[in-house]
């Protein structure tokens, strides 16, 4: 597997680009996997009687989708030391119309840029914007690598 | 009930260690789209020098949701689940996760402050491992809306 070398990297290069489907299984197998069974992730009646327009994603389940394919690009898992974000809008992800509820109904797009780079001591910031449709829903995203 | 001030400076601390499966990494792994080798076959793992498959990044906040609940759910602390969103969320790692772990963790409520019409809620989670060394630290921002009274 090939490692990033920041040394090649400038400020302001976009890195990775990805759009991200997700769909009402998405949420049940992160519900699963992570422990959070919150209702809103997962029942339409009770996420719009707390209030919501429906069910939504995850933030954390957005948080996870974003930096895989990040951490793919870098190479080393251990590089990541430091990942933070806000959740600024929801995302909505209604049960599909027909067929399996593994079809997606939501996409998140995601841009990877360097934000800032150290080649000599090898460290670098990676700030990520992540939308569904023209919509922030993550935003001040960082992610800081070190090795 | 309001969301009470006064647990501001308090801490929690899961029960007992959470001892990471390759089977949860994997799960986890799966559920987030992290596709790399290392999460799910333990010999790429230790050709990149890990003991074991390696969690994916996000992977600590199995623990530290674990770990918040104690707070959120005391009874004392006056959060209405139902009425929490999520504001924001930091990991700052000493190093990855891998199947074998034993963690600890220990919830701090840095902050329980009334903003606008909501409650703002800040915790910061540390977690370590069998030799109480640090591993990474989860910091959340949750928000209580409508109830900033």
């Amino acid at each position: 597997m090939s490692v990033t070398d920041f040394s090649q990297l400038t400020i302001g290069d976009t890195v990775v680009e990805a759009e991200i489907p997700l769909s009402r299984a998405s949420l049940v197998d992160y519900a699963g996997a992570s422990g959070d069974h919150n209702p809103i992730h997962w029942s339409e009646r009770f996420a719009t009687e707390v209030g919501l327009e429906g069910v939504i994603a995850h933030g954390m389940l957005s948080m996870a989708v974003v930096i895989a394919p990040i951490v793919e690009w870098i190479g080393d898992p251990g590089a990541i030391v430091d990942y933070r974000t806000r959740f600024s809008a929801p995302v909505l992800v209604p049960d599909a119309e027909s067929g399996t509820p593994a079809t997606p109904t939501a996409t998140l797009s995601m841009t990877a840029v360097v934000g800032a780079v150290d080649g000599a001591v090898g460290t670098a910031r990676i700030d990520v914007t992540v939308k569904s449709g023209d919509q922030d829903v993550l935003s001040r995203t960082q992610i800081r690598v070190s090795r | 009930m309001p969301v009470n001030t006064d647990k501001q400076g308090t801490s929690y601390s899961l029960p007992r260690p959470y001892e990471v499966s390759r089977e949860a990494v994997a799960e986890f792994a799966l559920a987030t789209n992290a596709k790399a080798d290392y999460h799910f076959d333990t010999e790429a793992a230790t050709a990149l020098g890990y003991h074991d498959v390696v969690a994916p990044t996000t992977f600590a906040v199995i623990i530290a949701q674990k770990s918040e609940a104690a707070y959120i759910s005391d009874p004392e602390s006056g959060v209405d689940f139902s009425k929490v969103v999520h504001g924001s969320e930091q990991f700052s790692i000493t190093r990855p996760i891998v199947a074998g772990d034993s963690l600890d963790a220990t919830t701090h409520v840095d902050g329980v402050r009334a903003s606008g019409g909501n409650a703002m809620i800040t915790t910061r989670t540390e977690i370590t491992d069998a030799a109480e060394q640090p591993v990474v630290t989860v910091s959340s921002t949750i928000v209580v809306r409508g109830d900033g009274e």
